[in-house]
């Protein structure tokens, strides 16, 4: 490389890491929570770019589209529920502009004394990350050694799915569990949207197919290339959010088991393939290797479908009453 | 190398930041952004470490390790602010109790 | 080395239109200005860079993507800039005159 591309990705390099420093205290700082928030998405972008520069465009893509997209709809509607319930309870004890007092009433020297810990806290981590063994070789090479027995040619989709497929059932798990738990916390709002209006019904009629389309074509293309399950199963989660906003939000009056079915769906199949391998004398989710590229693919589609819905589900913010908001 | 440094410092930083906010602010919400600027210093610390290694390319299993990580961290925000908005049904205040009080 | 300056010449131009826009953001007086000056600009600057992308794409389907995104960005502006300024609209605020 030449010393002029050399100090142009530098200076790109540094730009980055300051404007991620700059939003990040941004979104902290910010008085108004919207603003915040807005930040926030703006912030998520760039961490998404930041993941280019690492060369994890997978990270990437799930960064975008999980990190900003959705935990940033996530914090706007749960903002807004906040707002409309204070504005409807009229907080007489408490001013309506509480949420702009930012700090606890704080004294002075604990205040003071956040600071130097905080100060002392990034000294030490930065130096710590200074004296780590300079260049270990790490588990790239005994994951690229392994690949061709994992069924697929991606290396993040080989880990997730093959090396560390357990991690990948448990984390299953984990976005099943908080769904049960918001369920378990509140119903769903009654109205979720006012009036959308026709240019965005017809932009989301526009945009559903070609969404759904490309969550299609993440999932396939996981297997060879940045893709794959949770990029897809979160931009599938986006289509349904946007039908949500459009206002189509009342459930058919039947009862809730097609979504219960699907909501635990990507959790059953993968317990169901790890099931019968053991079945079939092999341990749990030891893919044979030749099959393990079609067991990965059944894992995934279950999984994509899983994960979009119950992304969706978490926006929504609560359990869906019978012929109310789906 | 170098760039390795900046998204390590940064990451570090945001780290940092997150905690001092997630100490300082009494508001959920405020708790909740805190965390998840919290969590994207340490992914982007983990990726500069996988970022590091000799030899073409990163090492994926920090990257799959993040990709968990991220869908995790969005389930615990969604459990977090339903946590939030029922604290506020019930004290009709998005503070924890003890901290609603001067 | 043609197609490298032809994608050098684009790239410079749609960060010409972002910078405009950008400057129109910060510097025009209320919402409704300032989304006509963001998404107008943007778009054409997105449509500059895309074409200079497009210029060293390796097959037809990559500049297919391409096309693809930039379509999908202008469709996503627009309806954007609308609900913005719908919503600014139902909130009382008045458009700025001079």
């Amino acid at each position: 490389m030449d010393v002029m591309s050399l100090a142009a990705n530098w200076t790109f390099d540094g730009l980055l890491a300051l404007a991620l420093l700059w939003v990040g205290w941004r979104v902290l700082a910010s008085t108004n929570l919207f603003k915040g928030i807005v930040f926030f998405i703006a912030f998520g972008l760039l961490v998404a770019l930041s993941w280019v520069r690492l060369e994890a465009p997978d990270v990437a893509l799930a960064e975008a589209a999980i990190g900003a997209g959705l935990t940033g709809a996530l914090l706007l509607a749960a903002l807004s529920r906040l707002r409309r319930r204070q504005d409807s309870a009229q907080a007489s004890d408490q001013p309506l502009d509480a949420e702009t007092s930012r700090t606890a009433r704080l004294s002075l020297g604990t205040q003071a004394l956040l600071i130097v810990f905080s100060a002392v806290l990034f000294v030490c981590l930065g130096t710590a990350f200074l004296s780590l063994p300079p260049l270990t070789p790490g588990l790239g090479p005994q994951v690229a050694e392994q690949l061709s027995a994992s069924g697929v040619t991606n290396p993040v989709t080989a880990v997730l799915l093959n090396f560390r497929a357990y991690d990948t059932l448990l984390e299953m798990g984990v976005l099943f569990l908080a769904l049960v738990a918001v369920w378990s916390l509140s119903p769903a709002p009654a109205q979720l949207v006012t009036a959308p209006g026709s240019i965005l019904i017809s932009f989301v009629r526009v945009l559903v197919p070609i969404v759904v389309l490309a969550a299609t074509y993440l999932l396939w293309i996981g297997a060879y290339a940045p893709g794959g399950a949770f990029q897809a199963g979160a931009v599938l989660a986006a289509a349904v959010v946007l039908i949500l906003l459009a206002g189509e939000n009342t459930m058919p009056a039947g009862s809730t088991w097609p979504l219960r079915a699907t909501l635990s769906l990507g959790l059953g199949v993968f317990v169901a393939v790890g099931m019968s391998l053991m079945g079939m004398g092999r341990s749990f989710l030891d893919f044979p290797t030749d099959q393990a590229g079609n067991l990965i693919l059944l894992i995934e589609v279950a999984a994509t479908v899983s994960i979009g819905v119950t992304l969706a589900a978490l926006f929504l913010g609560g359990q869906p009453q019978r012929g109310s908001p789906k | 190398m170098t760039a390795t440094m900046a998204y390590a410092t940064a990451g570090i930083g945001l780290f940092v930041l997150g905690l001092y906010a997630l100490s300082a602010y009494t508001h959920l919400l405020r708790k909740v952004i805190a965390l998840n600027i919290m969590a994207s210093g340490i992914f982007l610390v983990f990726g500069a470490i996988a970022h590091r290694a000799p030899g073409q390319g990163a090492d994926p299993v920090p990257h799959a390790l993040v990709i968990t990580g991220v869908v995790v961290a969005v389930s615990a925000t969604a459990l977090a602010l339903a946590l939030m908005l029922r604290i506020q049904a019930e004290t009709g205040q998005p503070r924890l109790p003890d901290e609603t009080s001067d | 080395m043609v197609s490298q300056a032809v994608t050098i010449v684009l790239l410079l131009a749609g960060a010409g239109f972002f910078l405009a826009g950008t400057l129109g953001l910060l510097r025009f007086p209320d919402v409704y200005t300032r989304l006509h000056s963001l998404t107008k600009a943007d778009n054409v600057g997105l449509g500059l860079m895309a074409a200079g992308l497009a210029v060293q794409a390796e097959s037809w389907a990559a500049i297919g993507k391409i096309a693809l995104i930039w379509l999908l960005v202008l469709l996503a502006s627009a309806t954007g800039a609308h609900l913005v300024a719908r919503s600014a609209l139902r909130k009382g605020i008045k458009p700025w005159t001079l």
